[in-house]
């Protein structure tokens, strides 16, 4: 039988060289003459590995990472495929601790299977969720994801079958179910990872929540900067179609629904649901005032649904194994797993999916391995651009979304920033002011002017401007926008401001030397 | 590139017809648009208008709103810098000074032979393997200032 090698084509392998190494595999191969059978998969997001080849053998998977463009000539000298002798080799892929560790329920099929093969998809589970799905009425659907437990992974936590239920509760002769795949937080790609690497279980968790609300079409609204995501939700939506897994009568039940991607154009704030929906509509991503909720009045004026990628994923396994399979992982009321995004300046970076509930220095230090420039570990930024930095007396805070707002911070899309002792934090919190300035949508004075005040504060105390008066107005600035503001955006901005102050008050004081950092 | 043509007037015409009956179809339209001149000509914002039923400040609007569509030409390539926090722990606020030097212009500008535009990005999405940039749909991986200038050779 011809050996086959599993390729990562992921946006970050490929970003290491994944596609030249394919190609190099194919050469050398040829070249040996070998006959062999490549098969691009995602990634499985061990990134750290990346680009990390597969050998199908009869023990199982076996690794072979990071391999450089440079490394596979002599990795086939090495005796590769048939024989793990190079000091490439890392081994069984099921006994790589850093993934065995895992609880992959989302993430179950990725860097696994070839994306968009259907049939990869259901010889792996894929559609029994929404075959489960096509047995029970509206309501059973809405009550499994309900007693799942399961919330909003896109950030804000919502109870997903709250949701659901306001949608299926209000009459209309047209819903939605509209996809926030505009993951633009700073420190996430688990949203990318999966549409990349598990596309179908978007398209399934999408037609599920249409059948549970009563939704006959679905929108991907996904950032443009995921050009390769594009593609490959694209091929998959047409296979769907071909399948009878998308469009009218699906799979003989009577039932229709399908789906369509739309690109957005760069702006941070259309990952926030109204201005997402506005963005959808053709307009300037505004941000809508609530109420009405989308759920109600949505995209076009009809009620809504609109989910994270991760939440609408999540789903497929909850209507396949069961409601209580899912809540029994996790702790408190934060049920499931969770996807964490090691990110920044971190040895072991990667996609790490866990029940909720693991400190975050198990995270940082166990799976994370500390920083990758050697250095100590100063601040960990967690949930995006507009979570908390948190210093070491915070690590050992569980992952739990309860926990974590007790400490004034938020888990959000699951990013984890690392930065080493080199962090300026008063930088840092001026960035988190300026990012605002620069993204706000302009509709709320707080949001749009108090974050370009926020900059010239921040400016002013590195210049030892008036410290005592202008440290006052920060904190009086932060409580506007934090309470004033029409969104997360503003509303947000003060909680990476407020935390670099409290915890690392010795960069907000005066320093003898004259700064140089860039301040672009 | 330069100012539409009589031809490229009727290339937006078709272009913009397509989109007339879609829901929200602005946005399409412009990446439809942005994808076949490089840039959002002037000139087809009135044909934008009449079509889809907007005044012209109603597509202007929408235009400068988003980061991604520019209504002068662009240079052959876009170099997106991620500026975000991920890459900010990696170095990235001197990768940035190394490409604004290296190619002697600030973002939102084309170097004077036409190959370069630079933009600035907030996420690539890459942030376990940072700093990251992308040229064109590419995006690069670990990339300091020694590796940036291969890059730019490549493309």
């Amino acid at each position: 039988m011809r050996p086959k090698i599993f390729i990562p084509a992921d946006t970050t392998a490929c970003a290491l060289g994944a596609d030249a190494v394919a190609d190099e595999v194919v050469v050398q191969a040829r070249g040996r003459g070998l006959d062999i059978e490549i098969i691009r998969t995602g990634s499985r997001g061990a990134y750290w590995l990346e680009p990390l080849l597969e050998v199908e053998s009869d023990q199982g998977r076996i690794a072979f990472g990071p391999v450089k463009l440079t490394d596979v000539a002599t990795l086939f000298e090495d005796g590769f495929p048939a024989s793990g002798e190079s000091s490439l080799c890392v081994g069984k892929v099921a006994d790589i601790s850093w993934l065995a560790r895992q609880d992959r329920l989302t993430f179950e099929r990725a860097g696994v299977t070839d994306p968009i093969s259907l049939d990869d998809y259901r010889q792996s589970g894929g559609y029994d969720g929404l075959a489960r799905a096509l047995d029970m009425t509206a309501e059973e659907i809405v009550a499994a994801v309900t007693e799942s437990g399961l919330r909003g992974r896109g950030g804000a936590a919502f109870p997903t079958g709250i949701k659901w239920r306001t949608v299926l509760d209000t009459a209309a002769e047209q819903k939605y179910v509209v996809c926030n795949a505009d993951e633009g937080d700073s420190g996430t790609y688990a949203d990318r990872l999966l549409m990349e690497a598990d596309p179908f279980q978007l398209i399934e968790g999408m037609t599920i929540c249409a059948l549970a609300v009563g939704a006959t079409e679905g929108y991907v609204y996904l950032r443009s900067e995921y050009p390769k995501v594009l593609q490959i939700l694209n091929q998959v939506i047409a296979t769907g179609r071909e399948a009878n897994l998308l469009g009218q009568d699906i799979l003989g039940s009577g039932r229709s629904f399908d789906v369509q991607v739309r690109v957005g154009a760069g702006a941070y704030i259309c990952g926030e649901e109204t201005s997402m929906l506005e963005s959808l509509e053709g307009k300037r991503g505004l941000v809508r005032f609530k109420p009405p909720l989308p759920a109600i009045e949505g995209l076009f004026g009809k009620p809504t649904v609109v989910n994270n990628v991760l939440t609408l994923a999540a789903v497929t396994t909850v209507l396949a194994k069961g409601s209580d399979y899912y809540r029994d992982y996790g702790t408190g009321r934060s049920r499931g797993t969770i996807t964490l995004q090691l990110a920044g300046n971190i040895r072991r970076g990667g996609l790490v999916e866990v029940p909720f509930g693991l400190s975050l220095r198990e995270l940082v230090e166990d799976f994370g391995g500390g920083s990758a420039s050697g250095k100590p570990i100063r601040a960990i930024q967690v949930g995006g651009p507009l979570g908390a930095y948190l210093p070491v007396s915070q690590w050992d805070t569980p992952l739990d979304y309860e926990a974590f707002a007790g400490i004034e911070a938020m888990l959000g899309h699951g990013g984890v920033v690392v930065f080493d002792d080199s962090v300026d934090m008063l930088e840092q919190a001026r960035f988190a002011m300026e990012f605002c300035a620069l993204e706000s949508c302009g509709k709320c004075t707080p949001c749009r002017i108090g974050s370009v005040r926020g900059v010239e504060l921040l400016d002013k105390i590195r210049k030892n401007d008036q410290l005592t008066a202008n440290h006052a107005l920060l904190q009086e600035l932060c409580t506007t926008m934090d309470a004033g503001s029409l969104c997360a955006m503003g509303g947000l901005t003060p909680m990476p401001v407020r935390s670099a102050i409290k915890h690392y008050p010795q960069d907000f004081e005066p320093v003898v030397q004259e700064q140089t950092e860039c301040q672009s | 590139m330069s100012n539409p043509t009589e031809n490229d007037a009727t290339v937006v015409s078709s272009v913009v017809q397509g989109f007339a009956d879609m829901p929200g179809g602005l946005l399409p339209l412009l990446h439809e648009i942005q994808a076949r001149f490089g840039y959002i000509p002037s000139d087809s914002i009135a044909t934008i208008a009449v079509v889809m039923g907007l005044s012209r400040a109603e597509v202007h609007g929408v235009i400068s709103f988003y980061h991604d569509f520019h209504t002068e030409p662009r240079g052959a390539n876009t170099i997106h810098l991620c500026r975000a926090e991920a890459c900010q722990a990696m170095g990235s606020r001197k990768l940035e000074q190394h490409v604004k030097a290296r190619l002697g212009i600030d973002y939102g500008d084309t170097t004077a032979d036409g190959r370069f535009s630079l933009e600035p990005v907030y996420c690539l999405g890459n942030c376990a393997c940072s700093p990251s940039i992308r040229i064109g749909d590419t995006v690069h991986a670990r990339v300091d200032a020694d590796r940036f200038d291969e890059l730019l050779e490549e493309s």
